[in-house]
């Protein structure tokens, strides 16, 4: 029983002492050299327009759906984009709706890209991402959005071309990941360039 | 996986983590030793020594095995009711500029037993559901507090495997202090910044809104001015009206401290509802190859301690043999299902080259997603960075029987190492039984009562998993809260129980434990499960570590079975995969691998 009492106060006491270290000066520790060596990432990499007004963040992907912007991935996040509602489908891989959704989209992303009948889609046009907020889309979805894009924005498709070149996210360091290319900032810098013309 | 460059990044992983081994083993030994000396003692012993004063810790005392179950029990329980009451009253607390409620008593039960446990379930959205307060205090200090406690009990049974003839298996208060000072809160500094150069962010701003390029209308229900749903004239379906969206709402937090610490502890609970696949917590693949390294880093490192501890090198070696081989061929089992796709998928149209990317990042594509998913569910870590209810039926079978194989492979912190010395335990005495002699483990006798304890905790994880899965899949209540139809429904229930006992946290996230309704049937039995899977487990083993302690050392003979070398690795592999395969194959077999060629049959549900 005194034994019991004992480790009753040392948990207790622990437990404040780890409170005070690991949730109080970690963390700030942690903020403290974040805001101080790489502050716009600490804060959520924002992207900002010549008024100072935020647009949106470098790491989140937006809903575009005109045909003048480049498409990201379809969203299970929120009502979709909703960033304080992170989620894929879930959706399993014999599921009714999952190959519904996927059927539909196919269709309109092969109507409005001008595609065959039977071309084939790019996954990632057509399937939602885990976190709902995926900024990327595979360097062959965006070159197959490029005519579209070029046709709705009266520019010539190279320069379309060399945009999503631009925009294209190699592997990390050469080796880890795969490439992509971030949809925001390249419809920001379409619609920038537009705007200085 | 005709992907050159996947099988280079899967060589480094291995590569590196093989590298990692003996340099941080070397370093847990002087850590895990009360007299141990690091080149950190000149910054960190006056704070160990401050707070033992503080504390009242005596770290010259060593306990038995009853003393330090004890002090494990009593502080596992008073920091459980810690988070408790913070997660209910967060409304109350600071830090929270969201104005986010209190949990209700059965969430607040379910996380609080979750993050005690180093499970880490979520029950939850923690953008829509936690305050930086709770994030940061109630569920972070379980981050340290929980890996630490696995890494003290497989220290712990190292001893008392060591050791010979002796009362005492070590100081619980003394590992505990010494494993969150010397090792886990220093990498996890360097770690943090690391992650925040990357993109994590680590702030304590209210959510920042932003005003998009393309405004866009969606379809809402409509409400009257009380705020209650307005149907159309049959009184069921709801009347829709367009709303326009113009701004995004980013969501702000301290989230690269609580993102280090949960990977390296294992704990595996996310700040946001996606986990690591959400660009917030893991925004590069730099970032997601240093995430999963820091899962396997300390587990791997407690094989050469062990080696070290029990004067066997070449033991230690052939546990991580062991650990290393089941690995890799649960990546390529993974890799291959994810990387050929879904067949039902291609016949509409999508390009069959492309794999199964439902639930997929683009930054991290096929390979990364189907080995983060090996390596979190190897682990008892639970991350995500995709979703593993969308992988092809194989490609989720493969974290799935991870999880049923008791995280043995390398295993979360502390508890991969007990994990696999159950099953060296067992794989010894199958061997002494088939030569017919008493067997023996590193020159002590395996008796009787050694192999009950073992015995006893295969059996209640895995009746624990059975149960809970048969009494949910025939209950309303466990079926409410399917997001799946058909066998992917019933693999949503498995993988549930096996996640919460397994102490592993990750899902079949479509599942929904926490229902809009208030039904706290998901939450309480699933906590219930997942204290099972961490106490029947640990106690058992300290009773275990502490018997084997008093032995006397037997000198090797002729006969002595050799746990090193090939032989050794193929029977701990086989002990592994039998009993894994023996329990639950038939559960297996009307999930997943049913599903597998329905799926190839073109069935939908």
């Amino acid at each position: 029983m005194k034994t019991l009492l004992l480790d009753l106060k040392t948990s207790v006491l622990v437990t404040v002492v780890f409170a005070l270290l690991l949730c109080g000066a970690y963390p700030l520790a942690v903020w403290a050299g974040g805001q101080l060596l790489f502050p716009g990432r600490a804060n959520g990499s924002l992207v900002t327009d010549a008024t100072g007004a935020v647009r949106g963040s470098a790491l989140l992907a937006q809903n575009f759906s005109s045909d003048k912007y480049f498409q990201p991935r379809p969203s299970a996040a929120g009502t979709g984009y909703d960033a304080t509602n992170s989620s894929g489908t879930n959706f399993g891989p014999t599921s009714q709706k999952l190959a519904d959704s996927i059927k539909a989209a196919v269709a309109a992303y092969r109507t409005s890209n001008g595609l065959p009948a039977d071309a084939a889609v790019p996954a990632d046009a057509v399937t939602s991402s885990g976190s709902g907020l995926d900024p990327h889309i595979s360097v062959t979805n965006a070159q197959l959005q490029a005519v579209r894009v070029a046709k709705a924005r009266s520019l010539p498709l190279d320069k379309v071309l060399a945009a999503i070149t631009a925009h294209t996210e190699g592997r990390d360091l050469h080796i880890f990941g795969e490439p992509g290319v971030n949809v925001l900032l390249l419809n920001r810098d379409l619609d920038e360039a537009a705007a200085r013309k | 996986m005709n992907n050159p460059n996947a099988w280079f990044q899967f060589a480094l992983f291995v590569g590196l983590l093989l590298l990692l081994t003996k340099p941080l083993g070397l370093y847990l030994v002087q850590v895990l030793d009360a007299r141990g000396k690091t080149w950190l003692d000149p910054v960190v012993r006056p704070f160990e020594r401050l707070t033992y004063r503080l504390c009242g810790v005596d770290s010259a005392q060593e306990q038995g095995w009853i003393g330090y179950t004890l002090a494990m029990l009593v502080f596992s329980l008073v920091s459980l009711l810690f988070t408790y009451f913070i997660l209910r009253y967060q409304d109350h607390l600071p830090l929270n500029p969201q104005n986010l409620a209190g949990l209700t008593p059965h969430l607040a039960f379910n996380t609080a037993v979750s993050f005690t446990t180093n499970t880490n379930w979520q029950s939850y959205g923690g953008e829509s559901t936690m305050s930086y307060f709770s994030q940061m205090v109630a569920l972070t200090i379980h981050n340290f507090m929980s890996a630490a406690t696995g890494i003290a009990i497989a220290a712990a049974l190292v001893r008392g495997i060591a050791r010979q003839t002796a009362q005492t298996i070590g100081n619980f208060w003394v590992d505990l202090v010494r494993i969150t000072y010397y090792l886990l809160a220093p990498i996890c500094v360097v770690f943090a910044l690391f992650l925040v150069s990357q993109g994590v962010i680590q702030n304590f701003k209210p959510s920042t809104v932003a005003k998009t390029y393309e405004p866009y209308t969606i379809p809402v229900a409509k409400t009257d001015d009380k705020g209650q749903p307005v149907f159309a004239a049959d009184g069921k379906t709801p009347v829709m009206v367009d709303q326009s969206v113009d701004t995004q709402t980013i969501p702000q937090g301290p989230v690269a401290s609580q993102i280090a610490i949960k990977m390296l502890g294992t704990n595996g609970g996310g700040y946001f509802n996606a986990n690591a696949a959400h660009p917030f917590e893991n925004p590069t693949p730099l970032s997601n190859f240093l995430q999963m390294l820091s899962i396997f880093a300390i587990p791997s490192a407690l094989t050469w301690y062990l080696g070290r501890t029990v004067k066997n090198q070449r033991h230690g070696w052939a546990v991580w043999g062991a650990m290393a081989a089941m690995f890799v061929v649960g990546v390529l089992v993974c890799w291959k299902a994810e990387a050929s796709g879904n067949p039902i998928h291609q016949h509409l149209g999508l390009a069959a080259a492309d794999g199964n990317m439902e639930g997929k990042e683009v930054r991290f594509g096929i390979f990364n997603s189907a080995l983060f998913a090996t390596i979190t569910t190897d682990a008892s870590c639970g991350a995500v960075n995709a979703m593993h209810d969308s992988f092809t039926p194989l490609g989720g079978l493969v974290p799935l029987f991870n999880i049923q194989t008791g995280e043995v492979i390398f295993g979360g912190v502390g508890a991969g190492l007990y994990g696999m010395l159950i099953f060296v335990v067992l794989a010894v005495f199958i061997a002494g039984l088939m030569v017919g002699r008493t067997p023996e483990y590193l020159g002590k006798k395996i008796e009787a009562y050694d192999v009950k304890l073992v015995m006893l905790v295969l059996m209640v994880l895995s009746l624990t998993i059975l149960g809970f899965t048969a009494w949910a899949s025939i209950s309303d209540w466990g079926v409410a809260g399917l997001n799946n139809a058909g066998p992917h429904g019933f693999s949503e229930i498995l993988y549930a129980f096996s996640s919460a006992v397994g102490n592993n946290g990750s899902a079949f996230g479509g599942l929904t434990a926490n229902p809009a309704n208030g039904d706290p049937h998901w939450d309480t039995t699933l906590a219930v499960a997942m204290l099972i899977g961490r106490f029947l487990m640990i106690v058992p083993i300290l009773a275990l570590a502490g018997n084997l302690a008093g032995k006397k050392l037997v000198p090797a003979s002729a006969g002595t079975f050799q746990t090193e070398g090939l032989t050794f690795v193929v029977l701990l592999v086989g002990t592994v995969v039998l009993v894994g395969a023996l329990t639950f194959l038939p559960a297996l077999a009307v999930g997943p691998v049913v599903e597998h060629y329905l799926m190839h049959a073109g069935s939908l549900f």
